[in-house]
């Protein structure tokens, strides 16, 4: 690994020296050659999921607005992004002007002074129209007040149900429906052929902890109380836990570890799950032509227990580093992409369905947007201003988000915790001695934290 | 290259055995250079130079660098706070415990698919020695899985082979009345350990049977003029012949299923005794973000394995003990 790295830095410094050399030499790197003064260039690092993969369709159109922008961009898988930001913003390299920055990280980087504070600005330009953000959605990009990043698309979590199978069986799909209610209807609709619900079990920070941290908020639990005293095998996370994995070995998917975000999409389009709790943005592939189960599909708010909500929330935001020296006309980008007009600018050019949505109401108001995202849509919109990022579980807490931690051990933390009860899950291991190990793990991180916010 | 090179271990290794019995060697005399032949030494000398430095600067570098790193405090996400940890990230690697699981779960899933595919790649290749029509086919169909990258194998094997409900193997399990498994959940490590086997059967077939066509005829002619059954033959002079192409086989396979990858982040996620060394280092760096503690684990397991490497070469295997004698 630390291998890989070096080897990585040394590419890097091969390049920053044939760039230098470059400099020296008068002719200053290929993406100024020919370019009329006057010209900023702005380097973007972007995550290369499809929405961002329609945004580097569209740039042409905002350099036809901005003669005087030149936006480089660079793609990248989601983890080799997230390496090539951290150690951009943390060694105040300076190397990207604009960054997608996931809502997990922007409260950690904003509160570090590694971007710029984009509030001013936003506010700014009437517009813009900041206040047409999702509440939720715009406190997961700030740190005490401030915001720290432009929200680009988001997303919360909801249950699909079959509305064919339930009538079949006749039973009914409560509107707000609790864990039991939804325990006990997986378990009729159960059979040899067919899951009852399915639940991601694949190890993992990202993909267990999403839905599984949604049901511990929800029976009462959670990571960390507000003095970072950490709280895994507390009585909350504990039913909760003990009610996934019950779920799961009652009426879950054979073979649960395997599954993921990926594998229960697949599971459930095919028809061989009755029901699935996971992200909103899966919808679009479920009404999708090559889904099996289009038209076919229910969709309810994410079961509770305890509270009023328990829908996760999860976003993609535009961020300018604090390092960058053209914070203007990054800002002039970041609000053109993150804009009202650059909406209906996809829903024309591209298509209705690919829309970047979850982060501004007027969005869901748009007669077109409506009719593409069809019985989805109008619940995804109530959804993501429920939520409460800020609080999502009974007990208070010292961050903000819902289906993780914001502290930079918590991907760690996470991660070994679900191997642990992915154990659990298998029969290796009993429950209770899992989160006790879980328990120490995230207690750790926990007086790391507590050491850090003593100074 | 190995083939060769098992060729010519086996030849010095008939007469290292006589050699054996003689006493120690005697100290070979200095010799002493003079003018002429010392400044052709020198000479020499100056013209491997620069081989020699980029040779130490590709094969050392790294490796100092990863020593270095294992003695900083280094957390990707707080590069700012970085400094020097001393022994901290040892101490952490013996500390928490995930060492010698990791270690464990590595020589259980190694050892047993090379054990596994050793297994399968004799038959297949005592099926292949023989002339029969189609026989360039069939090997080059048996090869195939070796080809195939790790990745790409992980994910036929994840989704084609061993889904819980249109998997191929619970499909033909069915068929004899047999429930379906839940293979990644229930028997984590077999999975692997199938997915290896499955891949480099096709390796040590390669070995074995260029061990096997090596063998001369006659040898084999002539105990069956003896009167040897073809069972006999095979348990006392074919065997025995392939001996050393069986070791060049397990080792060279030890050596590339050691930085098992793939199979693991693809299919199990290093649960149930799956978390094998290298998978525990990505872990380290990327998941936990600890550079200097992922740094640290590099440089225990390259001492574990320089240490076991050396041991295992100089006492079990017979290629190297009898070059070296």
């Amino acid at each position: 690994m630390s291998r890989r790295r070096q080897r990585l830095r040394g590419a890097g410094g091969l390049a920053v020296g044939t760039a230098l050399a470059l400099t020296l030499s008068g002719c200053a790197g290929f993406g100024e050659l020919g370019q009329a003064p006057g010209v900023t260039t702005i380097t973007l690092a972007s995550v290369n999921n499809p929405q961002m993969q329609d945004l580097a369709t569209l740039i042409p159109q905002f350099n036809a607005e901005h003669p005087d922008i030149r936006v480089n961009l660079l793609m990248m898988e989601e983890n080799d992004l997230r390496n090539a930001t951290t150690q951009d913003v943390a060694t105040q390299g300076g190397q990207y002007d604009v960054m997608t920055v996931g809502s997990y990280e922007v409260p950690i980087w904003g509160k570090n002074g590694w971007l710029a504070d984009v509030t001013d600005k936003m506010a700014e330009d009437p517009s813009y129209e900041a206040d047409d953000f999702f509440p939720p959605i715009k406190e997961s990009a700030s740190v005490d007040g401030r915001t720290y990043a432009a929200p680009f698309y988001g997303e919360s979590s909801f249950l699909m149900y079959r509305k064919d199978l339930l009538a079949e069986a006749g039973v009914e799909m409560p509107e707000r429906p609790t864990w039991q209610q939804v325990a006990d209807i997986a378990r009729q609709l159960k059979t040899d052929e067919r899951a009852g619900i399915c639940l991601r079990a694949k190890p993992g920070w990202g993909e267990m902890f999403a839905p599984l941290t949604t049901v511990v908020n929800t029976f009462g639990g959670q990571w960390y109380d507000d003095q970072w005293n950490a709280k895994v095998n507390d009585q909350g996370f504990t039913d909760a836990t003990r009610f996934y994995v019950d779920t799961l070995a009652e009426s879950g998917q054979r073979d649960p570890v395997s599954f993921g975000f990926t594998e229960c999409l697949n599971l459930f389009s095919q028809g061989n799950a009755a029901m699935w709790y996971d992200a909103t943005s899966a919808a679009g592939s479920l009404e999708s032509e090559s889904s099996a189960v289009k038209g076919k599909v229910g969709y309810v708010r994410a079961p509770v227990e305890k509270t009023e909500n328990s829908g996760w929330l999860f976003s993609w935001n535009l961020a300018i580093s604090n390092e960058s020296d053209s914070k203007d006309a990054a800002w002039e980008f970041v609000k053109w992409a993150s804009s009202k007009e650059y909406v209906e600018l996809v829903g024309n050019e591209l298509s209705w369905a690919q829309a970047p949505s979850g982060t501004r109401a007027s969005t869901f108001e748009l007669a077109e947007y409506k009719q593409a995202g069809g019985e989805f849509a109008p619940l995804t919109a109530e959804i993501m201003q429920e939520v409460d990022p800020k609080q999502p579980g009974v007990a208070p807490q010292n961050w903000v988000g819902i289906q993780y931690v914001t502290i930079p051990q918590f991907q760690d933390v996470g991660n070994q915790t679900s191997q642990l009860i992915a154990d659990v899950v298998a029969g290796r291991r009993e429950l209770d001695s899992a989160l006790n190990d879980g328990q120490q793990i995230a207690q750790r991180a926990g007086d790391q934290q507590k050491q850090e916010e003593g100074k | 290259m190995s083939t060769a090179e098992a060729g010519t271990a086996s030849h010095t290794g008939a007469t290292g055995a006589d050699r054996a019995t003689k006493p120690r060697r005697t100290k070979k005399p200095k010799e002493v250079l003079v003018g002429q032949e010392k400044a052709e030494r020198n000479f020499a000398r100056l013209l491997i130079t620069p081989a020699l430095v980029v040779a130490v600067v590709v094969t050392q570098i790294p490796f100092l660098v990863t020593i270095f790193y294992s003695f900083q405090n280094w957390n990707l996400a707080r590069p700012e706070a970085r400094s020097f940890a001393g022994f901290d990230n040892y101490v952490a690697v013996v500390a928490n415990g995930a060492f010698l699981p990791s270690l464990w779960a590595t020589v259980l899933i190694v050892g047993g698919s090379v054990l596994l595919s050793l297994v399968f790649g004799l038959i297949l290749a005592v099926l292949l020695d023989r002339k029969f029509p189609g026989q360039a086919l069939a090997r080059t169909l048996l090869i195939t899985p070796f080809l195939v990258m790790p990745a790409a194998a992980a994910l036929i094997w994840k989704w084609s082979m061993l889904d819980a409900n249109v998997g191929v193997i619970n499909y033909v399990l069915s068929l004899v009345g047999i429930d379906p498994v839940a293979w990644n959940t229930e028997h984590p490590a077999l999975t692997i350990v199938m997915v290896l086997t499955w891949q480099y059967t096709p390796f040590m077939m390669l070995i074995l049977l260029a061990g096997l066509q090596s063998q001369a005829g006659e040898v084999v002619e002539a105990a069956g003029v003896d009167g040897a059954g073809p069972l006999a033959v095979f348990r006392y002079m074919t065997l025995p012949h392939l001996r050393q192409y069986a070791e060049l086989a397990v080792l060279l396979g030890t050596i590339m299923m050691f930085q098992l990858f793939d199979p693991v982040n693809i299919m199990t996620k290093g649960t149930g005794g799956t978390k094998t060394l290298p998978y525990l280092l990505y872990e380290r760096a990327f998941i936990g973000q600890q550079v200097g503690e992922a740094a640290a684990y590099g440089v225990i397991t390259v001492i574990v394995v320089l240490v076991v490497a050396n041991v295992a070469l100089r006492t079990l295997f017979k290629v190297f003990t009898e070059e070296t004698k």
